[in-house]
Protein backbone atom coordinates (compact mmCIF):
# COMPACT_ATOMS: atom_id res chain seq x y z
CA UNK A 1 0.00 0.00 0.00
CA UNK A 2 2.72 2.42 1.02
CA UNK A 3 4.65 1.67 -2.13
CA UNK A 4 1.64 2.39 -4.30
CA UNK A 5 0.81 5.61 -2.49
CA UNK A 6 4.40 6.74 -2.85
CA UNK A 7 4.42 5.73 -6.48
CA UNK A 8 1.31 7.74 -7.20
CA UNK A 9 2.69 10.77 -5.38
CA UNK A 10 5.87 10.55 -7.40
CA UNK A 11 3.84 10.23 -10.58
CA UNK A 12 1.86 13.32 -9.65
CA UNK A 13 5.04 15.26 -8.96
CA UNK A 14 6.66 14.10 -12.19
CA UNK A 15 3.66 15.19 -14.22
CA UNK A 16 3.72 18.60 -12.53
CA UNK A 17 7.46 18.94 -13.03
CA UNK A 18 7.54 17.78 -16.64
CA UNK A 19 4.93 20.36 -17.48
CA UNK A 20 6.37 23.74 -16.59
CA UNK A 21 4.48 26.69 -17.98
CA UNK A 22 7.29 27.51 -20.34
CA UNK A 23 8.00 30.41 -22.60
CA UNK A 24 11.17 31.63 -24.27
CA UNK A 25 11.42 34.69 -26.46
CA UNK A 26 12.84 34.39 -29.95
CA UNK A 27 11.66 34.92 -33.54
CA UNK A 28 7.93 34.58 -34.31
CA UNK A 29 5.97 32.84 -31.60
CA UNK A 30 2.62 32.66 -29.93
CA UNK A 31 -0.57 30.71 -30.29
CA UNK A 32 -3.19 31.12 -33.00
CA UNK A 33 -6.54 29.60 -32.10
CA UNK A 34 -8.84 28.62 -34.94
CA UNK A 35 -12.14 26.77 -34.88
CA UNK A 36 -15.25 26.37 -37.01
CA UNK A 37 -16.52 24.74 -40.19
CA UNK A 38 -15.60 21.20 -41.13
CA UNK A 39 -15.77 22.22 -44.80
CA UNK A 40 -13.06 24.85 -44.42
CA UNK A 41 -11.07 22.68 -42.00
CA UNK A 42 -9.00 20.86 -44.68
CA UNK A 43 -7.84 24.21 -46.13
CA UNK A 44 -6.93 25.78 -42.81
CA UNK A 45 -5.38 22.55 -41.58
CA UNK A 46 -3.14 22.45 -44.68
CA UNK A 47 -2.13 26.07 -44.11
CA UNK A 48 -1.49 25.48 -40.41
CA UNK A 49 0.64 22.46 -41.22
CA UNK A 50 2.81 24.24 -43.79
CA UNK A 51 3.01 27.37 -41.62
CA UNK A 52 4.16 25.30 -38.63
CA UNK A 53 7.07 23.87 -40.62
CA UNK A 54 8.29 27.39 -41.34
CA UNK A 55 7.49 28.84 -37.92
CA UNK A 56 7.92 26.02 -35.42
CA UNK A 57 7.51 28.35 -32.46
CA UNK A 58 4.06 29.47 -33.48
CA UNK A 59 1.41 27.05 -32.35
CA UNK A 60 -1.56 26.96 -34.61
CA UNK A 61 -4.51 24.96 -33.30
CA UNK A 62 -7.50 24.09 -35.43
CA UNK A 63 -10.74 22.75 -34.01
CA UNK A 64 -13.83 21.47 -35.82
CA UNK A 65 -17.19 22.47 -34.40
CA UNK A 66 -19.18 23.58 -37.45
CA UNK A 67 -19.62 27.14 -38.74
CA UNK A 68 -22.14 27.92 -36.00
CA UNK A 69 -20.13 26.28 -33.24
CA UNK A 70 -17.06 28.17 -34.41
CA UNK A 71 -18.83 31.52 -34.27
CA UNK A 72 -20.09 30.71 -30.77
CA UNK A 73 -16.46 30.58 -29.62
CA UNK A 74 -15.26 33.41 -31.89
CA UNK A 75 -17.93 35.83 -30.70
CA UNK A 76 -16.92 35.55 -27.07
CA UNK A 77 -13.26 36.03 -27.92
CA UNK A 78 -12.08 32.46 -27.37
CA UNK A 79 -10.61 32.09 -30.87
CA UNK A 80 -8.56 34.36 -33.17
CA UNK A 81 -9.84 33.08 -36.50
CA UNK A 82 -13.06 31.31 -37.37
CA UNK A 83 -13.62 29.01 -40.34
CA UNK A 84 -17.07 29.31 -41.88
CA UNK A 85 -18.83 27.93 -44.92
CA UNK A 86 -21.50 30.65 -44.72
CA UNK A 87 -21.60 34.31 -43.81
CA UNK A 88 -21.92 35.29 -40.18
CA UNK A 89 -25.57 35.72 -39.20
CA UNK A 90 -26.85 39.02 -37.90
CA UNK A 91 -27.72 37.45 -34.57
CA UNK A 92 -24.17 36.15 -34.28
CA UNK A 93 -22.61 39.47 -35.25
CA UNK A 94 -24.67 41.15 -32.52
CA UNK A 95 -23.20 38.86 -29.89
CA UNK A 96 -19.71 39.71 -31.16
CA UNK A 97 -20.52 43.41 -30.91
CA UNK A 98 -21.80 42.99 -27.35
CA UNK A 99 -18.50 41.41 -26.43
CA UNK A 100 -16.52 44.14 -28.14
CA UNK A 101 -15.17 41.81 -30.85
CA UNK A 102 -14.49 43.58 -34.13
CA UNK A 103 -13.86 41.26 -37.01
CA UNK A 104 -13.05 41.13 -40.71
CA UNK A 105 -14.39 38.69 -43.24
CA UNK A 106 -12.09 37.04 -45.80
CA UNK A 107 -13.22 34.89 -48.71
CA UNK A 108 -10.61 32.16 -49.08
CA UNK A 109 -12.06 30.14 -51.94
CA UNK A 110 -15.14 28.52 -53.43
CA UNK A 111 -16.83 25.22 -52.87
CA UNK A 112 -19.59 23.69 -54.96
CA UNK A 113 -22.15 21.82 -52.92
CA UNK A 114 -22.44 18.60 -54.86
CA UNK A 115 -25.70 16.72 -55.31
CA UNK A 116 -24.70 13.07 -55.55
CA UNK A 117 -26.44 9.81 -56.38
CA UNK A 118 -25.41 6.17 -56.69
CA UNK A 119 -23.20 5.45 -59.75
CA UNK A 120 -25.77 2.96 -61.10
CA UNK A 121 -28.42 5.63 -61.08
CA UNK A 122 -28.79 6.14 -64.87
CA UNK A 123 -31.80 8.44 -64.86
CA UNK A 124 -30.90 11.44 -62.70
CA UNK A 125 -28.17 13.11 -64.76
CA UNK A 126 -29.40 16.64 -64.62
CA UNK A 127 -31.84 18.23 -62.23
CA UNK A 128 -33.24 21.70 -62.05
CA UNK A 129 -33.27 23.85 -58.95
CA UNK A 130 -37.07 23.49 -58.91
CA UNK A 131 -36.82 19.72 -58.85
CA UNK A 132 -34.32 19.86 -55.99
CA UNK A 133 -36.65 22.20 -54.17
CA UNK A 134 -39.55 19.80 -54.68
CA UNK A 135 -37.49 17.10 -52.98
CA UNK A 136 -35.97 19.12 -50.15
CA UNK A 137 -38.58 21.74 -49.21
CA UNK A 138 -40.25 21.48 -45.81
CA UNK A 139 -43.23 19.09 -45.85
CA UNK A 140 -42.19 17.87 -49.27
CA UNK A 141 -44.61 15.36 -50.75
CA UNK A 142 -41.87 13.64 -52.77
CA UNK A 143 -41.50 10.04 -51.66
CA UNK A 144 -40.35 8.27 -54.80
CA UNK A 145 -38.24 9.21 -57.80
CA UNK A 146 -41.34 9.13 -60.00
CA UNK A 147 -42.80 11.93 -57.87
CA UNK A 148 -40.07 14.16 -59.31
CA UNK A 149 -40.30 13.12 -62.95
CA UNK A 150 -42.90 10.73 -64.26
CA UNK A 151 -40.50 8.58 -66.25
CA UNK A 152 -38.16 8.02 -63.29
CA UNK A 153 -38.47 4.77 -61.33
CA UNK A 154 -41.24 4.29 -58.86
CA UNK A 155 -38.79 3.67 -56.02
CA UNK A 156 -38.44 5.44 -52.71
CA UNK A 157 -35.73 8.13 -52.59
CA UNK A 158 -33.30 7.59 -49.74
CA UNK A 159 -32.16 11.08 -48.70
CA UNK A 160 -28.88 12.08 -47.07
CA UNK A 161 -27.74 15.52 -45.95
CA UNK A 162 -25.60 17.33 -43.41
CA UNK A 163 -26.95 18.17 -39.96
CA UNK A 164 -28.35 21.52 -38.87
CA UNK A 165 -25.09 22.78 -37.29
CA UNK A 166 -23.43 22.65 -40.68
CA UNK A 167 -22.89 25.67 -42.90
CA UNK A 168 -23.45 23.40 -45.91
CA UNK A 169 -26.97 22.73 -44.68
CA UNK A 170 -27.63 26.45 -44.17
CA UNK A 171 -26.31 27.37 -47.61
CA UNK A 172 -28.08 24.58 -49.48
CA UNK A 173 -31.46 25.28 -47.88
CA UNK A 174 -31.02 29.00 -48.56
CA UNK A 175 -30.06 28.45 -52.21
CA UNK A 176 -32.59 25.75 -53.00
CA UNK A 177 -35.53 26.32 -50.65
CA UNK A 178 -35.13 30.09 -50.40
CA UNK A 179 -34.77 30.12 -46.63
CA UNK A 180 -31.73 29.11 -44.60
CA UNK A 181 -32.52 26.18 -42.35
CA UNK A 182 -35.86 25.36 -44.00
CA UNK A 183 -35.74 21.73 -45.03
CA UNK A 184 -37.73 18.55 -44.86
CA UNK A 185 -36.57 16.70 -41.81
CA UNK A 186 -37.10 13.05 -42.73
CA UNK A 187 -33.64 12.43 -44.16
CA UNK A 188 -30.52 10.81 -42.75
CA UNK A 189 -28.51 13.70 -41.31
CA UNK A 190 -24.87 13.50 -40.29
CA UNK A 191 -22.16 16.06 -39.53
CA UNK A 192 -19.71 13.46 -40.79
CA UNK A 193 -19.69 13.72 -44.58
CA UNK A 194 -18.16 10.25 -44.95
CA UNK A 195 -21.33 8.83 -43.43
CA UNK A 196 -23.28 10.55 -46.21
CA UNK A 197 -20.87 9.22 -48.85
CA UNK A 198 -21.21 5.69 -47.49
CA UNK A 199 -24.99 5.96 -47.32
CA UNK A 200 -25.36 7.17 -50.89
CA UNK A 201 -22.86 4.71 -52.34
CA UNK A 202 -24.76 1.88 -50.67
CA UNK A 203 -28.20 2.48 -52.14
CA UNK A 204 -29.09 2.73 -55.82
CA UNK A 205 -32.04 5.01 -55.04
CA UNK A 206 -30.22 7.40 -52.71
CA UNK A 207 -29.60 11.12 -53.14
CA UNK A 208 -27.68 13.52 -50.97
CA UNK A 209 -25.48 16.61 -50.88
CA UNK A 210 -22.16 17.70 -49.36
CA UNK A 211 -19.02 19.70 -50.14
CA UNK A 212 -17.23 19.08 -53.45
CA UNK A 213 -14.05 17.75 -51.77
CA UNK A 214 -15.93 14.68 -50.55
CA UNK A 215 -17.28 14.01 -54.03
CA UNK A 216 -13.87 14.36 -55.64
CA UNK A 217 -12.25 11.90 -53.24
CA UNK A 218 -15.05 9.40 -53.75
CA UNK A 219 -15.90 10.00 -57.40
CA UNK A 220 -15.69 6.28 -58.27
CA UNK A 221 -18.33 5.47 -55.66
CA UNK A 222 -20.69 8.33 -56.49
CA UNK A 223 -22.19 10.17 -59.42
CA UNK A 224 -22.59 13.93 -59.38
CA UNK A 225 -25.86 15.36 -60.67
CA UNK A 226 -25.67 18.42 -62.90
CA UNK A 227 -27.69 21.31 -61.52
CA UNK A 228 -29.44 23.40 -64.18
CA UNK A 229 -27.20 21.67 -66.72
CA UNK A 230 -23.86 22.38 -65.07
CA UNK A 231 -21.71 19.72 -63.41
CA UNK A 232 -19.59 20.80 -60.46
CA UNK A 233 -15.83 20.86 -61.06
CA UNK A 234 -13.13 23.34 -60.05
CA UNK A 235 -13.55 25.34 -63.28
CA UNK A 236 -17.33 25.72 -63.17
CA UNK A 237 -17.17 26.47 -59.44
CA UNK A 238 -14.48 29.14 -59.79
CA UNK A 239 -16.21 30.69 -62.80
CA UNK A 240 -19.48 30.74 -60.81
CA UNK A 241 -21.21 28.86 -63.61
CA UNK A 242 -22.25 26.24 -61.11
CA UNK A 243 -25.03 28.27 -59.60
CA UNK A 244 -26.68 28.49 -57.21
CA UNK A 245 -24.68 25.89 -55.31
CA UNK A 246 -21.19 27.36 -55.67
CA UNK A 247 -20.55 29.15 -52.42
CA UNK A 248 -17.74 31.14 -50.91
CA UNK A 249 -15.72 29.77 -48.01
CA UNK A 250 -14.78 32.22 -45.30
CA UNK A 251 -12.23 32.85 -42.64
CA UNK A 252 -13.21 35.47 -40.08
CA UNK A 253 -10.43 37.26 -38.25
CA UNK A 254 -10.64 39.12 -34.98
CA UNK A 255 -9.20 42.56 -35.77
CA UNK A 256 -7.28 42.85 -32.53
CA UNK A 257 -5.68 39.46 -33.17
CA UNK A 258 -4.35 40.51 -36.58
CA UNK A 259 -2.30 43.14 -34.73
CA UNK A 260 -0.26 40.28 -33.32
CA UNK A 261 2.67 39.55 -35.65
CA UNK A 262 2.14 35.78 -35.69
CA UNK A 263 -1.50 36.12 -36.76
CA UNK A 264 -0.59 38.65 -39.42
CA UNK A 265 2.12 36.33 -40.71
CA UNK A 266 -0.26 33.38 -40.74
CA UNK A 267 -2.93 35.23 -42.72
CA UNK A 268 -0.36 36.45 -45.23
CA UNK A 269 0.97 32.93 -45.55
CA UNK A 270 -2.62 31.73 -46.03
CA UNK A 271 -3.34 34.06 -48.93
CA UNK A 272 0.10 33.66 -50.50
CA UNK A 273 -0.34 29.89 -50.73
CA UNK A 274 -4.09 29.71 -51.30
CA UNK A 275 -3.78 29.44 -55.07
CA UNK A 276 -1.56 26.40 -54.73
CA UNK A 277 -3.10 24.59 -51.75
CA UNK A 278 -6.84 25.14 -52.15
CA UNK A 279 -7.12 23.11 -55.39
CA UNK A 280 -5.20 20.26 -53.68
CA UNK A 281 -7.91 20.12 -51.06
CA UNK A 282 -10.65 19.99 -53.69
CA UNK A 283 -11.91 23.57 -53.76
CA UNK A 284 -11.54 26.47 -56.19
CA UNK A 285 -9.28 29.39 -55.27
CA UNK A 286 -9.99 33.06 -55.95
CA UNK A 287 -8.35 34.48 -59.10
CA UNK A 288 -6.37 36.88 -56.91
CA UNK A 289 -5.72 37.38 -53.23
CA UNK A 290 -4.31 40.88 -53.49
CA UNK A 291 -7.38 42.41 -51.94
CA UNK A 292 -7.19 40.04 -48.97
CA UNK A 293 -3.49 40.81 -48.56
CA UNK A 294 -4.22 44.52 -48.57
CA UNK A 295 -6.89 44.03 -45.89
CA UNK A 296 -4.42 42.18 -43.68
CA UNK A 297 -1.83 44.95 -44.16
CA UNK A 298 -4.42 47.51 -43.23
CA UNK A 299 -5.52 45.66 -40.09
CA UNK A 300 -1.98 44.98 -38.93
CA UNK A 301 -1.03 48.65 -38.96
CA UNK B 1 -38.76 -42.05 -14.55
CA UNK B 2 -36.16 -42.80 -17.17
CA UNK B 3 -38.16 -40.64 -19.54
CA UNK B 4 -38.04 -37.69 -17.17
CA UNK B 5 -34.32 -38.07 -16.76
CA UNK B 6 -33.84 -38.22 -20.52
CA UNK B 7 -35.88 -35.05 -20.88
CA UNK B 8 -33.81 -33.26 -18.26
CA UNK B 9 -30.60 -34.36 -19.92
CA UNK B 10 -31.94 -33.08 -23.21
CA UNK B 11 -32.83 -29.66 -21.74
CA UNK B 12 -29.38 -29.54 -20.28
CA UNK B 13 -27.81 -30.22 -23.67
CA UNK B 14 -30.05 -27.74 -25.48
CA UNK B 15 -29.15 -24.95 -23.10
CA UNK B 16 -25.49 -25.80 -23.31
CA UNK B 17 -25.67 -25.44 -27.09
CA UNK B 18 -27.62 -22.19 -26.84
CA UNK B 19 -25.07 -20.67 -24.48
CA UNK B 20 -22.26 -21.85 -26.71
CA UNK B 21 -23.89 -20.18 -29.70
CA UNK B 22 -24.21 -16.89 -27.84
CA UNK B 23 -20.67 -16.80 -26.59
CA UNK B 24 -19.29 -17.72 -30.00
CA UNK B 25 -21.42 -14.99 -31.58
CA UNK B 26 -19.70 -12.45 -29.36
CA UNK B 27 -16.28 -13.96 -29.96
CA UNK B 28 -16.72 -14.11 -33.73
CA UNK B 29 -17.74 -10.46 -33.90
CA UNK B 30 -14.83 -9.50 -31.66
CA UNK B 31 -12.39 -11.53 -33.75
CA UNK B 32 -13.72 -9.98 -36.97
CA UNK B 33 -13.32 -6.47 -35.55
CA UNK B 34 -9.82 -7.13 -34.28
CA UNK B 35 -8.84 -8.72 -37.59
CA UNK B 36 -10.22 -5.73 -39.47
CA UNK B 37 -8.38 -3.19 -37.29
CA UNK B 38 -5.12 -5.11 -37.31
CA UNK B 39 -5.11 -5.79 -41.05
CA UNK B 40 -5.94 -2.18 -41.90
CA UNK B 41 -3.95 -0.68 -39.05
CA UNK B 42 -0.71 -2.44 -39.94
CA UNK B 43 -0.59 -0.82 -43.40
CA UNK B 44 0.33 2.62 -42.10
CA UNK B 45 1.82 1.67 -38.76
CA UNK B 46 5.53 2.29 -38.45
CA UNK B 47 7.81 4.05 -36.04
CA UNK B 48 7.25 7.37 -37.80
CA UNK B 49 3.57 7.14 -36.98
CA UNK B 50 4.49 7.81 -33.36
CA UNK B 51 7.00 10.56 -34.02
CA UNK B 52 5.05 12.70 -36.48
CA UNK B 53 2.25 15.15 -35.99
CA UNK B 54 -0.99 15.04 -37.93
CA UNK B 55 -0.82 16.02 -41.58
CA UNK B 56 -3.15 16.60 -44.47
CA UNK B 57 -1.32 13.82 -46.32
CA UNK B 58 -2.37 10.42 -44.97
CA UNK B 59 1.10 8.93 -45.49
CA UNK B 60 2.63 11.72 -43.41
CA UNK B 61 0.03 11.76 -40.66
CA UNK B 62 1.19 10.71 -37.21
CA UNK B 63 -0.30 10.41 -33.74
CA UNK B 64 2.39 12.20 -31.70
CA UNK B 65 0.13 15.06 -30.57
CA UNK B 66 -2.66 12.66 -29.58
CA UNK B 67 -0.36 10.20 -27.87
CA UNK B 68 1.31 12.87 -25.76
CA UNK B 69 -2.03 14.54 -25.08
CA UNK B 70 -3.46 11.25 -23.84
CA UNK B 71 -0.39 10.56 -21.68
CA UNK B 72 -0.52 14.02 -20.08
CA UNK B 73 -4.25 14.06 -19.51
CA UNK B 74 -4.40 10.54 -18.13
CA UNK B 75 -1.17 11.05 -16.17
CA UNK B 76 -2.73 14.03 -14.44
CA UNK B 77 -6.08 12.31 -14.05
CA UNK B 78 -4.69 9.19 -12.32
CA UNK B 79 -3.49 10.79 -9.06
CA UNK B 80 -6.52 13.10 -8.84
CA UNK B 81 -8.95 10.25 -9.32
CA UNK B 82 -7.12 7.78 -7.11
CA UNK B 83 -6.84 10.01 -4.06
CA UNK B 84 -10.26 11.62 -4.30
CA UNK B 85 -11.95 8.33 -5.18
CA UNK B 86 -10.32 6.18 -2.52
CA UNK B 87 -10.64 8.85 0.16
CA UNK B 88 -14.34 9.27 -0.61
CA UNK B 89 -14.93 5.54 -0.47
CA UNK B 90 -13.02 5.21 2.84
CA UNK B 91 -15.02 8.02 4.38
CA UNK B 92 -18.34 6.64 3.19
CA UNK B 93 -17.64 3.06 4.28
CA UNK B 94 -15.50 3.48 7.39
CA UNK B 95 -16.27 6.86 8.93
CA UNK B 96 -19.61 8.24 7.79
CA UNK B 97 -22.45 7.80 10.27
CA UNK B 98 -24.98 5.24 9.06
CA UNK B 99 -27.95 7.50 8.43
CA UNK B 100 -30.31 8.60 5.68
CA UNK B 101 -27.99 11.35 4.43
CA UNK B 102 -25.10 8.92 3.90
CA UNK B 103 -27.44 6.53 2.10
CA UNK B 104 -28.66 9.37 -0.10
CA UNK B 105 -25.10 10.34 -1.00
CA UNK B 106 -24.21 6.73 -1.79
CA UNK B 107 -27.29 6.37 -3.95
CA UNK B 108 -26.45 9.54 -5.85
CA UNK B 109 -22.90 8.46 -6.51
CA UNK B 110 -24.15 5.17 -7.88
CA UNK B 111 -26.57 7.07 -10.11
CA UNK B 112 -23.84 9.39 -11.37
CA UNK B 113 -22.06 6.35 -12.78
CA UNK B 114 -24.88 5.99 -15.29
CA UNK B 115 -24.88 9.50 -16.70
CA UNK B 116 -23.88 9.82 -20.37
CA UNK B 117 -20.32 11.03 -20.74
CA UNK B 118 -21.21 14.04 -22.88
CA UNK B 119 -22.99 15.58 -19.88
CA UNK B 120 -19.66 15.57 -18.05
CA UNK B 121 -18.18 17.32 -21.08
CA UNK B 122 -20.76 20.10 -20.76
CA UNK B 123 -20.09 20.32 -17.04
CA UNK B 124 -16.34 20.55 -17.74
CA UNK B 125 -16.93 23.29 -20.33
CA UNK B 126 -19.13 25.29 -17.99
CA UNK B 127 -17.21 24.86 -14.75
CA UNK B 128 -13.53 24.29 -15.55
CA UNK B 129 -13.10 25.93 -18.97
CA UNK B 130 -15.31 29.00 -18.55
CA UNK B 131 -16.15 29.61 -14.87
CA UNK B 132 -12.76 28.69 -13.39
CA UNK B 133 -11.11 30.11 -16.49
CA UNK B 134 -8.79 27.18 -17.07
CA UNK B 135 -9.27 27.40 -20.82
CA UNK B 136 -9.24 24.32 -23.03
CA UNK B 137 -6.25 22.99 -21.15
CA UNK B 138 -4.77 19.66 -20.14
CA UNK B 139 -5.83 20.44 -16.56
CA UNK B 140 -9.45 21.08 -17.54
CA UNK B 141 -9.44 17.87 -19.59
CA UNK B 142 -7.98 15.82 -16.75
CA UNK B 143 -10.50 17.21 -14.26
CA UNK B 144 -13.39 16.54 -16.64
CA UNK B 145 -12.29 12.94 -17.13
CA UNK B 146 -11.79 12.60 -13.36
CA UNK B 147 -15.40 13.62 -12.79
CA UNK B 148 -16.46 11.13 -15.41
CA UNK B 149 -14.75 8.11 -13.85
CA UNK B 150 -14.95 9.07 -10.16
CA UNK B 151 -18.39 7.54 -9.56
CA UNK B 152 -17.19 4.21 -10.96
CA UNK B 153 -13.98 4.38 -8.94
CA UNK B 154 -15.82 5.28 -5.74
CA UNK B 155 -18.44 2.56 -6.13
CA UNK B 156 -15.87 -0.15 -6.87
CA UNK B 157 -13.69 1.01 -3.97
CA UNK B 158 -16.75 0.94 -1.68
CA UNK B 159 -17.50 -2.62 -2.74
CA UNK B 160 -13.88 -3.56 -2.14
CA UNK B 161 -13.95 -2.08 1.39
CA UNK B 162 -17.27 -3.73 2.14
CA UNK B 163 -15.90 -7.12 1.23
CA UNK B 164 -13.24 -6.92 3.94
CA UNK B 165 -14.61 -9.13 6.75
CA UNK B 166 -15.44 -7.38 10.02
CA UNK B 167 -13.47 -9.99 11.94
CA UNK B 168 -10.28 -8.37 10.61
CA UNK B 169 -11.33 -4.96 11.87
CA UNK B 170 -12.33 -6.38 15.26
CA UNK B 171 -9.04 -8.22 15.58
CA UNK B 172 -7.20 -4.97 14.93
CA UNK B 173 -9.24 -3.10 17.52
CA UNK B 174 -8.67 -5.92 19.98
CA UNK B 175 -4.94 -5.37 19.62
CA UNK B 176 -5.41 -1.74 20.62
CA UNK B 177 -5.21 -0.09 17.19
CA UNK B 178 -7.23 3.06 16.65
CA UNK B 179 -9.67 3.71 13.81
CA UNK B 180 -7.24 5.21 11.31
CA UNK B 181 -4.61 2.59 12.05
CA UNK B 182 -7.13 -0.14 11.44
CA UNK B 183 -8.22 1.39 8.15
CA UNK B 184 -4.72 2.10 6.92
CA UNK B 185 -2.91 -1.05 8.08
CA UNK B 186 -5.63 -3.69 7.94
CA UNK B 187 -8.63 -2.76 5.82
CA UNK B 188 -6.92 -0.95 2.96
CA UNK B 189 -4.19 -3.51 2.25
CA UNK B 190 -6.72 -6.29 2.03
CA UNK B 191 -9.08 -4.23 -0.15
CA UNK B 192 -6.35 -2.78 -2.36
CA UNK B 193 -6.28 -5.39 -5.15
CA UNK B 194 -10.00 -4.90 -5.82
CA UNK B 195 -9.72 -1.11 -5.52
CA UNK B 196 -6.88 -1.07 -8.03
CA UNK B 197 -8.67 -3.38 -10.44
CA UNK B 198 -11.72 -1.14 -10.48
CA UNK B 199 -9.48 1.90 -10.76
CA UNK B 200 -7.51 0.62 -13.74
CA UNK B 201 -10.67 -0.43 -15.57
CA UNK B 202 -11.98 3.10 -15.02
CA UNK B 203 -8.79 4.54 -16.52
CA UNK B 204 -9.24 2.30 -19.54
CA UNK B 205 -12.64 3.83 -20.01
CA UNK B 206 -11.26 7.36 -19.72
CA UNK B 207 -8.59 6.71 -22.35
CA UNK B 208 -11.20 5.81 -24.94
CA UNK B 209 -13.50 8.75 -24.25
CA UNK B 210 -13.98 11.26 -27.05
CA UNK B 211 -17.31 12.99 -26.55
CA UNK B 212 -16.69 14.85 -23.27
CA UNK B 213 -13.30 16.09 -24.45
CA UNK B 214 -14.66 17.33 -27.77
CA UNK B 215 -17.45 19.01 -25.83
CA UNK B 216 -15.09 20.76 -23.46
CA UNK B 217 -13.02 21.85 -26.44
CA UNK B 218 -10.01 19.64 -26.91
CA UNK B 219 -8.62 20.43 -30.32
CA UNK B 220 -8.50 18.54 -33.53
CA UNK B 221 -5.31 19.74 -35.18
CA UNK B 222 -2.29 20.58 -33.08
CA UNK B 223 1.32 20.35 -34.11
CA UNK B 224 2.89 20.43 -30.69
CA UNK B 225 2.93 18.39 -27.51
CA UNK B 226 1.65 20.02 -24.33
CA UNK B 227 4.34 21.95 -22.47
CA UNK B 228 2.34 22.83 -19.39
CA UNK B 229 -0.85 21.77 -17.71
CA UNK B 230 -2.49 24.93 -19.04
CA UNK B 231 -1.66 24.03 -22.66
CA UNK B 232 -4.20 22.98 -25.24
CA UNK B 233 -4.12 19.40 -26.42
CA UNK B 234 -5.72 16.64 -28.40
CA UNK B 235 -6.07 12.94 -27.55
CA UNK B 236 -5.87 9.69 -29.52
CA UNK B 237 -9.64 9.06 -29.84
CA UNK B 238 -10.25 12.59 -31.15
CA UNK B 239 -7.58 12.10 -33.79
CA UNK B 240 -9.13 8.79 -34.82
CA UNK B 241 -12.56 10.38 -34.95
CA UNK B 242 -11.26 13.22 -37.10
CA UNK B 243 -9.41 10.93 -39.51
CA UNK B 244 -12.53 8.88 -40.17
CA UNK B 245 -14.40 12.04 -41.17
CA UNK B 246 -11.85 13.38 -43.67
CA UNK B 247 -12.52 13.19 -47.41
CA UNK B 248 -9.37 11.26 -48.37
CA UNK B 249 -10.11 7.53 -48.24
CA UNK B 250 -6.57 6.64 -47.12
CA UNK B 251 -7.24 8.33 -43.79
CA UNK B 252 -9.35 5.29 -42.94
CA UNK B 253 -6.11 3.32 -42.76
CA UNK B 254 -4.51 5.99 -40.59
CA UNK B 255 -7.56 5.86 -38.33
CA UNK B 256 -7.18 2.08 -38.13
CA UNK B 257 -3.55 2.50 -37.05
CA UNK B 258 -4.73 4.89 -34.34
CA UNK B 259 -7.36 2.39 -33.23
CA UNK B 260 -4.74 -0.33 -33.09
CA UNK B 261 -2.56 1.81 -30.85
CA UNK B 262 -5.52 2.54 -28.59
CA UNK B 263 -6.37 -1.16 -28.48
CA UNK B 264 -2.80 -2.05 -27.51
CA UNK B 265 -2.82 0.59 -24.76
CA UNK B 266 -6.07 -0.82 -23.40
CA UNK B 267 -4.76 -4.39 -23.53
CA UNK B 268 -1.71 -3.33 -21.55
CA UNK B 269 -3.83 -1.58 -18.92
CA UNK B 270 -6.26 -4.46 -18.58
CA UNK B 271 -3.35 -6.87 -18.39
CA UNK B 272 -1.89 -4.74 -15.62
CA UNK B 273 -5.19 -4.88 -13.75
CA UNK B 274 -5.26 -8.66 -13.95
CA UNK B 275 -1.62 -8.88 -12.91
CA UNK B 276 -2.08 -6.66 -9.87
CA UNK B 277 -5.16 -8.51 -8.73
CA UNK B 278 -3.35 -11.84 -9.11
CA UNK B 279 -0.19 -10.69 -7.37
CA UNK B 280 -1.78 -9.01 -4.38
CA UNK B 281 -4.53 -11.52 -3.79
CA UNK B 282 -1.99 -14.31 -3.32
CA UNK B 283 -0.28 -12.50 -0.47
Amino acid sequence: MKKITALLFVLALVVMAVLPISAAAEELEGTIKIDGSSTVYPVTQAMAEEFSYENPRVRVTVGVSGSGGGFAKFNVGETDLSNASREIKESEAEIAAENGIEFTQFIVGYDGITVAVHPENDWANDMTVEELKMIWEPNSSVETWSDVRDDWPDEEIDLYGPGADSGTFDYFTEAINGEGGASRSDFTASEDDNVLVRGISGNKYALGYFGYAYYEENSEKLKAVAVNGVLPNPETIAAKEYTPLARPLFVYAKNSAVQRPEVEAFLKFYFKNAQEIIPQVGYAPLPSYEEAMAKVEELAK
Amino acid sequence: MADLKKKRMLTDKIFKVIFLIFISLGLVVLAALIYDIVSKGMVMLDWEFFTRFDSRFPEKAGIKAGLFGTIYVIGLMIPITFFVGTATAIYLEEYAPKNKLTDLIKLNIANLAGIPSIIYGMLGLGVFVRYLNMGRSVLAGALTLSLLVLPVVIVSAQEALKSVPDSLRNASYALGANHWHTVYKVVLPSALPSILTGFILAISRAIGETAPLIMMGALTFVMFTPQGIMDSFTVIPIQIFNWTSLPKVEFELVAASGSLLLLILLFILNGLATFIRYKYSRK
